[in-house]
């Protein structure tokens, strides 16, 4: 499988999770892990540019495919992604537990509505729990990122 | 293979089996993943309705211009399962083999009269939605079969699909499914049920827990059945 863009063999353990190759044996810990049961969000990467859970999901099932964690949207620590951007001007996060989840469904939701209605915004960021903002933030930095991708 | 390997399970979009794995509340001595099985992900026409393969995921059910033309009940009640990052991996065939009894799809099957493709070695056969869903996470589908195809009927109108939950695309406590003046009912039985849309409560025991009591499932019947019907 390639990890962004890296070619890496397929873990040994069929049982491992996608979730726990990436920390684990890739040492790509910005991918985090919270309910375990696809309900939190944060462990979410792109599985071939679509946004996926890495928690339900086998890592022997990701053979063959490209996988991007957050360590990918900018790598070597060059010009953030606009969505990274985005969260950081307008104050997307706060502790930071759920943020690598939240950016990697918003790339997925602006390659699907490039222009996100309020609904849309709504919707593409419901599946991501974050108990610290209240959302209001992380919706303006969707928006955000919007004009930033333009 | 499913029929060559004891106490197996079929695992697809795995957005319902791999949470029930996570926590070990499901132990199979083997998975069979079917993720690299070719040809199997086609959503086409057939008999004046829609089929859907056992690899189309949720999302491509969702954004199919064919499944809104001849179906648009269906991607209404995909649009209702969890969230699109989790539709992006489920699958819509998934979600019927599973037969959770809050969930969607099954009871949409059954409100539109449609059937799914069971396949083994010994053949195909064609699984009717009343006789499919046998009780909870049940269906009639044989241990050595999988699931190749949904097919739903065109969506008679009018049609709606209505739920309420506690979250946003978290389960529903209670739903109902119109399709034309045919009603199913979910997440008040141990499968979905079809009911008579003049009394829809009428002999219904639905099971109660902390988020609601068989009583108040009973009413969300009654009241969503009403404004199914006021369209």
């Amino acid at each position: 499988m390639k990890v962004n863009g890296v070619a890496h063999p397929a873990p040994s353990d069929s049982r491992r999770l996608l979730s726990d190759h990436l920390r684990h044996d890739l040492g790509l810990t910005g991918t985090h892990v919270g309910c375990e049961h696809g309900v939190c969000g944060c462990c979410t990467v792109l599985l071939d540019g679509a946004p996926v859970r890495s928690c339900l999901m086998l890592a022997v099932q990701a053979e063959g495919h490209e996988v991007t964690t957050i360590e990918g949207l900018a790598p070597g620590g060059a010009q953030l992604h606009p969505v990274q951007q985005a969260f950081h001007e307008c104050h997307g996060l706060q502790c930071g537990f759920c943020t690598p989840g939240f950016v990697m469904a918003v790339v997925g939701l602006l390659q699907q509505h490039p222009h996100p209605t309020e609904e849309q915004i709504d919707e593409g960021i419901a599946g991501n729990l974050c108990r610290c903002t209240g959302y209001a933030s992380i919706r303006r930095a969707v928006k955000r990122a919007a004009e930033l991708s333009k | 293979m499913l029929a060559s390997l004891e106490d197996a399970k079929v695992l697809a979009g795995g957005q319902s089996l791999m949470p029930l794995l996570n926590f070990r509340l499901a132990r199979p001595a083997h998975l069979v993943d079917i993720n690299r099985v070719g040809g199997l992900d086609r959503i086409y026409e057939r008999d004046g309705g829609v089929a859907v393969q056992a690899l189309a995921r949720q999302a491509a059910v969702e954004d199919s211009e064919l499944v809104a033309r001849v179906c648009p009940l269906v991607p209404a009640a995909v649009r209702l399962v969890a969230h699109r990052v989790i539709r992006n991996r489920g699958t819509l065939c998934g979600s019927i083999a599973h037969a959770d009894p809050a969930s969607e799809l099954p009871a949409v099957l059954l409100a539109l009269g449609g059937h799914v493709i069971a396949r083994s070695k010994r053949g195909e056969r064609k699984i009717h939605a009343d006789t499919l869903f046998a009780g909870v996470f049940e269906t009639s589908i044989a241990a050595d079969e999988l699931l190749v195809e949904a097919w739903f009927p065109k969506s008679p109108k009018p049609f709606a699909i209505l739920e309420e939950s506690r979250r946003h695309g978290d389960f529903a406590l209670a739903g109902v499914v119109r399709a034309g003046e045919r009603l199913a009912l979910f997440g008040v039985a141990p499968t979905p049920v079809l009911v008579d849309p003049k009394d829809p409560a009428r002999g219904l025991q639905p099971s109660g827990d902390l988020e609601a009591s068989p009583e108040f499932r009973l009413h969300l019947v009654r009241v969503l059945t009403d404004k199914a019907f006021a369209a």
